[in-house]
């Protein structure tokens, strides 16, 4: 399978997205070789805004923007977007219920070296409860351009969240296509359900694969739109397979397992594992070695959907 | 001026292998910001090696200076002057960024002895030192809080509110540097977002303003010593700095902020080190 990071294709599609629609914004905040939004810049200068290292500003100048009708797409690191600009964006932006489209790039644990400050594995928890704001997680390069299109179509405000570095195209050479509130079922299996987002996608699918060879059928569904969340699917998996298991690179708490829950305990409650960072700062150190640490592995999610089939 | 000559030499031998080990560190760990790290070296220099009150075997001191580095990317060249200074052994410079180390990508004060606050999130650690500054003098003490921003740093509104701060309260015990590379991750300053002139900026603001080259040990010192006479009203120092200084080919060019030389590079760029060591002794 071929490994792309999504900022990649985040950067090709706005440009895109930029030739047909001569309304698309993007703004950033110094970062745009890092997040890519540099390509759009390089192809419509005039459309194109960097506010500089201030993350709050560079959120009011986007609201600015759109609250003139423009589409906007406002990008920079998970961390401080989404956490230095959290108010800007639930008042100003949510609130506001304007046509912002907060793209946020090197989220979790994946961004490495740079360490814990710059390490965001919170912010899922803190845009989720944003009234009105969308919240979404690409599987992939490819699921992550997709979703640049649907947010360009679907008017209001978004939070997309993506990792840093390059992994598997999920959906190379399928038909997939993204649907805001609906996730689907890429995997079919009856004995527990994993349900994942964004580089666990990949490790999902291939855990489930590992867990085939001793004839546990496991159905995996990519929850690529945390909000609006897809409960129907969710409950039936509930139903089905008895026991779920979500798998996210973000914080235990407030997370897209958190968001799972919220669905079954309220309308079929079965046992459930999450697994995640588990209520710790992230730190220094190679991308795959700080998954390992945070078992954030296909060993890591096998030993939960062993715990869980314990409990059903 | 008091400072001799010899002393002077200390301080920019000092500056070079602060600069050496930042090269070194950020090879050997594959990333991290040395052009940042090698525009602020001379100043560091000389704080650590001639003016702040400390003691590296009493690293909570209570009447120490404080010092804190709000452009938190830079960690390379604080840690460099700490060890060198004795806070911790030298041979842990080996292990920055990697998984374990208490050499962080950006600085943690859990983790390392002489590290007075954590940062990496630009635009924050001004408020800190106003704080910290603050406390000093509420409890009537005299030690001083110093500390270094970035020229793009001061693009975060948080830096102005902690600037309104800083002259409101009066706190002539602080005294910051600004390393004014003239340049950030997309480019140069004046062209992502312009900041200047910020002179007239922090003038305004209600603090007295120094211009200095940050480069120049004797313009370092001499500011020093003025900036503590200033009284009621806290100091800036806006340092003109060349980002990746002492390595020409690295010399004002944006694609060496976040990213290290090669092994190759490495070599050539100790040579030069050792040429400029070579004028000091
Ligand atoms: C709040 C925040 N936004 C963005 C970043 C990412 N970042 C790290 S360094 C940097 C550029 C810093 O430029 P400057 O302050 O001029 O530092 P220097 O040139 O001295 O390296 C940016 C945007 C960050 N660390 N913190
Ligand atoms: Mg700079």
């Amino acid at each position: 399978m071929t490994s792309v990071a999504p900022r990649d294709y985040y950067g090709k599609a706005l440009v895109e997205l930029g030739k047909v629609d001569p309304n698309v914004f993007v703004l950033d905040a110094d970062l745009s070789s890092s997040t890519k939004t540099g390509l759009f810049a390089k192809a419509f200068p005039n459309r194109f805004f960097n506010a500089g290292i201030a993350e709050q500003n560079c959120i009011g100048m986007a609201a600015g923007l759109a609250n003139m009708g423009k589409t906007v797409f406002a990008s920079s690191f998970a961390m401080f977007i989404s956490g230095r600009a959290w108010e800007q964006i639930r008042n100003t932006v949510a609130y506001t219920k304007l046509n912002v489209k907060v793209v946020a790039t090197h989220a979790g644990v994946t961004v490495g070296e740079d360490g814990g400050t710059h390490q965001a594995i919170e912010d899922l928890a803190i845009m989720r409860p944003i009234p009105s704001l969308n919240v979404l997680v690409p599987a992939d390069a490819i699921e992550a351009a997709q979703m640049v299109h649907v947010m360009a179509a679907e008017y209001g405000p978004f939070y997309l969240r993506m990792s840093r570095g390059a992994s598997p195209l999920v959906f190379e050479g399928t038909d997939y296509q993204f649907k805001l509130g609906k996730s689907e079922v890429i995997r079919q299996g009856g004995d527990v359900t994993i349900v994942a987002c964004g580089i666990m996608v990949d490790i999902a699918l291939r855990a489930a694969q590992t867990l085939q060879k001793q004839k546990i059928n496991v159905r995996v569904i990519n929850l690529s739109s945390i909000k609006p969340i897809d409960e129907a699917v969710l409950i039936a998996a509930a139903r089905e397979t008895g026991a779920i298991v979500t798998a996210e690179e973000h914080s235990v708490i407030g997370g897209m397992g958190s968001a799972v829950a919220e669905v079954i305990v309220k309308n079929a409650p079965v046992p459930m594992e999450m697994l995640g960072v588990e209520g710790v700062f992230g730190e220094s150190g190679k991308p795959d070695e700080l998954l390992e640490k945070h078992h954030l592995t296909v060993e890591g999610l096998i030993a939960k959907v062993n715990l869980v089939l314990a409990r059903k | 001026m008091s400072i001799t000559k010899e002393k002077i030499h200390e301080i920019l031998l000092r500056a070079t292998e602060i600069r050496e080990h930042i090269l070194e560190m950020t090879c050997r760990a594959k990333s991290g910001h040395p052009g940042g790290s090698m525009s602020m070296s001379d100043i560091i220099s000389t704080l650590y090696f001639y003016w702040l009150k400390i003691n590296p075997k009493d690293p909570s001191w209570e009447d120490r200076d404080y010092f804190v580095l709000a452009k938190g990317h830079a960690a390379p060249a604080l840690y460099a002057t700490l060890a060198m200074k004795g806070y911790f052994p030298l041979e842990q410079l080996k292990t920055l960024r990697q998984l374990g180390s208490d050499l962080q990508g950006h600085p943690d004060k859990h983790s390392l002895s002489g590290v007075e606050m954590s940062t990496g999130s630009l635009g924050q650690g001004l408020s800190v030192m106003v704080g910290m500054a603050l406390a000093l003098k509420h409890d009537q003490k005299t030690n001083r809080v110093y500390g270094l921003l970035g020229d793009g740093e001061c693009q975060e509104g948080q830096v102005w509110e902690a600037a309104m701060a800083a002259a409101h309260f009066h706190l002539d015990n602080l005294c910051i540097f600004i390393d004014k590379n003239g340049l950030q991750i997309d480019g140069a300053t004046k062209d992502v977002m312009n900041i200047d002139p910020l002179t007239d900026k922090f003038t305004s603001f209600g603090w007295a303003v120094f211009t200095i080259d940050g480069h120049n040990i004797h313009e370092i010192v001499s500011t020093l010593e003025q900036a503590d006479r200033v009284m009621d009203k806290p100091v800036a120092i806006i340092a003109d700095t060349v980002k990746g200084k002492g390595i020409t080919f690295m010399e004002h060019q944006v694609c060496y902020h976040g990213a290290p030389i090669t092994d190759e590079q490495l070599v050539k760029a100790k040579a030069e080190l050792h040429v400029t060591k070579g004028t000091y002794l």
